[in-house]
């Protein structure tokens, strides 16, 4: 059977054959693991995964062990993306020359980068990939932070929170940078697809994924991976935490087709204030100081300035 | 094989670019991912050119860079395929992290490495700078001297890695310019001919093969790295049997031989000099002028770099009186790397040559046979004094003042 895996309902989920094995040493609550999991279930086809280094690499694949039963690869920080692009190469080179049979089904190809491995390290080669249309998918498990060496900013890290190489202090709020907006970037490539994801919505996410599957070409997934340890909250709170940042707006869940054709998969029916998102995560603790306070008041109107656009977007197919 | 041959004379005139590209061409690569740059980039363009004409039936895929290159050549070895690729200099600077990478992953694959001086200051011309940086990449590394050694040399390379036994990755290193853009005779053999000498592709936990999932490129620490690194290295030093197997058979089809350490007049040699590279050539010239001056010159030259040859190299030196090692790369605050490796040779057996260091040659620099003709005279009268003249270490062909070190 091939093709993309109809699941109904979480228990379905639960059930599911799983080439993403239990055994990790990932943080208890963090929300890699749904991911990864939920990729690798949305579809019966073999795959070939790619991983760059980070979280996801170190916490899976320390030998002798593996978490992985599919075929997986780690070459360095920067090149997960190339590493898969050069697999996908050798799939169409080999089938060209009748070494693979016709007859058997194509696998999928998806590299998945942290967001330091993607909107930093290795942009160039993401970049290089989805340029020369290679078919494949690239996912960025974007938990804001090098959450793996232990807290640095990237430039996912969202203005004024407090990392390790961009503290907050007497006499700085953190960050100062607001987050690189890569979902549009990749958009702008040319992508035939590109979603923003969320684990607290699976049944959105597992939508997107199959719908990138189905794509001819690079897909771009952005997933937003809410991190316990970084972002210091309880670990058994990530789904919590998730829903106040899809229900905040502060993570949009959408997609664009074509680089024209945006859509909004997710309308919270309460829309909650960016405030209780940040007050969720000892990261943003500092804000909450008179001399801090109009900080978020800036980033609610950051947050409802880009749900406004998305919206005109939406409208506007352009 | 490639479905379309490409009709070839039995001599054909090509550069030592021409004559790596015909190679790959041959050996029916499964992808080839590539980024141009000087000395090197008429590998890229023409292996291009043979794809864009029908020649090439695999994948050609043009990177943004050689960092991506190396990596992409490491996701499709791993996937189960015949990889290759070409850089220079500053490339391959971008993509050392990519070769141990490729090496420690026990990746098959040819690099070509069109021998170029690294910046700063920026130069296009040829020197080993870039040969060196690769001397602890845990690749095989084979060094040729002429465009027909290089269409040789990649034939045999891809035979090598790919080798059960062996499983590494190869360089292939010319000189920029002096091999890389001068067009020699060259006699090549046909397409079928060539292929079947390299082999069918033999896969080894491929990627492609679902029916066994495997994990490559693990996490190891102080609990298994030195293990995996230790057997990485012994593979590498065992592969000197299959490098020699390969070596004989190519004789026996080309009728050109190989050795890991090639000489010229080193049977009654009293005076050498040590090289890499074209140098060779120019030196067995120089060679012949000094044996008409009545001095007994020789030349030695290193075809396998790595795993590198310290018996054979030792064997030849035993009864010289005085030893130039010349290397072509600013040493940076030490001897040169062949000064090193062949004091190693020496220093366990019984000889005691007088041992010197030249460096020349930097950035293009060029070596002619008058400046290495003064080079054997000098060896020539610190034989006959029996000590050096001041220096373990010289810059030959360099303006200013005098520049000498490790003063004796």
């Amino acid at each position: 059977m091939s093709g993309n895996k109809e699941i109904k309902n979480l228990k379905a989920f639960s059930t599911a054959a799983e080439r993403f094995e239990g055994s990790h040493v990932l943080c208890p609550g963090c929300a890699h693991s749904i991911i990864v999991r939920e990729i690798l279930n949305a579809t019966n086809d073999n795959m070939v995964v790619s991983a760059s280094t980070g979280c996801l690499e170190v916490c899976t694949a320390i030998y002798p062990h593996t978490s992985w039963d599919t075929s997986w690869i780690h070459i360095g920080f920067e090149n997960s993306s190339t590493a898969i692009a050069g697999a996908e190469a050798m799939n169409k080179a080999l089938r060209n020359k009748g070494r693979i049979p016709a007859d058997e089904p194509e696998p999928k190809f998806v590299a998945f980068g942290g967001d330091g491995a993607t909107y930093d390290i290795g942009f160039q080669w993401i970049s290089g990939c989805f340029e020369r249309g290679h078919n494949m998918m690239y996912v960025c498990l974007d938990n804001e932070v090098y959450a793996n060496t232990g807290g640095q900013r990237s430039s996912s890290t969202p203005i004024g929170a407090s990392a390790t190489t961009s503290p907050a202090g007497s006499t700085s709020y953190g960050e100062k940078r607001n987050k690189k907006d890569m979902l549009q970037i990749m958009a702008a490539h040319g992508a035939p697809y590109v979603a923003q994801v969320a684990p607290n919505k699976w049944k959105d996410m597992a939508k997107k994924i199959q719908k990138g599957f189905d794509a001819e070409g690079p897909v771009y997934i952005n997933a937003m991976s809410a991190c316990t340890t970084e972002w210091k909250f309880d670990p058994a709170d990530t789904i919590t935490v998730s829903d106040l940042a899809t229900d905040s707006l502060v993570f949009p869940l959408y997609e664009i087709i074509d680089g024209t054709e945006l859509n909004i998969t997710y309308r919270p029916k309460n829309i909650v204030a960016v405030r209780d998102y940040l007050a969720a995560q000892p990261r943003f603790k500092h804000l909450f100081t008179p001399k801090y306070e109009y900080l978020i008041d800036e980033w609610q109107k950051r947050v409802d300035a880009q749900w406004e656009y998305l919206q005109r977007r939406e409208e506007a197919r352009v | 094989m490639n479905s379309k041959i490409m009709e070839l004379n039995k001599v054909e005139v090509w550069d030592g670019n021409m004559a790596a590209t015909q190679a790959m061409r041959q050996a029916d690569i499964d992808v080839v991912a590539a980024y141009p740059i000087t000395p090197s980039t008429p590998v890229v363009e023409n292996y291009a050119t043979f794809h864009a004409n029908g020649y090439i039936d695999g994948e050609f895929v043009m990177v943004e860079s050689e960092h991506a290159a190396m990596s992409g050549c490491v996701g499709a070895a791993a996937a189960g395929g015949r990889v290759a690729t070409a850089t220079s200099s500053q490339g391959l600077a971008l993509m050392v992290e990519v070769l141990y990478q490729a090496s420690g992953m026990r990746l098959p694959m040819v690099l070509n490495i069109v021998n170029r001086a690294l910046a700063s200051p920026l130069n296009v011309n040829g020197d080993h700078s870039d040969l060196y940086l690769t001397r602890d990449s845990g690749w095989i590394s084979l060094c040729t001297f002429s465009p027909q050694e290089v269409y040789d040399m990649n034939l045999c390379a891809f035979k090598i890695g790919e080798h059960m036994d062996v499983r590494l990755p190869v360089i292939v290193n010319q000189d920029g310019f002096l091999s890389s853009h001068t067009a020699q005779n060259i006699y090549p053999l046909q397409d079928k001919e060539a292929c079947d000498f390299v082999g069918e592709y033999k896969p080894l936990n491929a990627m492609l093969d679902f029916s066994r999932p495997v994990t490559h490129g693990v996490q190891t620490e102080e609990d298994w790295h030195f293990e995996h690194k230790a057997k990485q290295h012994d593979a590498l030093m065992n592969s000197t049997k299959v490098i020699a197997e390969v070596f004989a058979e190519f004789e026996k089809l080309s009728g050109r031989k190989y050795n890991f350490v090639e000489s010229y007049k080193m049977e009654d040699a009293e005076i050498a000099i040590v090289v890499l590279g074209t140098t060779y050539e120019s030196a067995q010239l120089a060679v012949d002028k000094m044996r008409e001056e009545g001095i007994k010159a020789g030349v030695v030259a290193i075809r396998v770099f790595r795993p590198f040859p310290l018996k054979e190299v030792s064997d030849m030196l035993q009864n010289v009186k005085a030893v130039a090692c010349m290397d072509r790369s600013a040493p940076g605050g030490s001897v040169g790397a062949l000064y090193n490796e062949i004091s190693g040779a020496l220093f366990n057996s019984p000889a005691r040559p007088l041992l010197s260091n030249i460096i020349y040659g930097l950035g293009g620099r060029d070596m002619t046979i008058g400046v290495l003709c003064d080079i054997y005279r000098d060896l020539d009268a610190e034989a006959k004094a029996g000590k050096l003249n001041g220096s373990i270490q010289r810059f030959v062909g360099v303006r200013g003042p005098e520049l000498k070190y490790y003063k004796v």
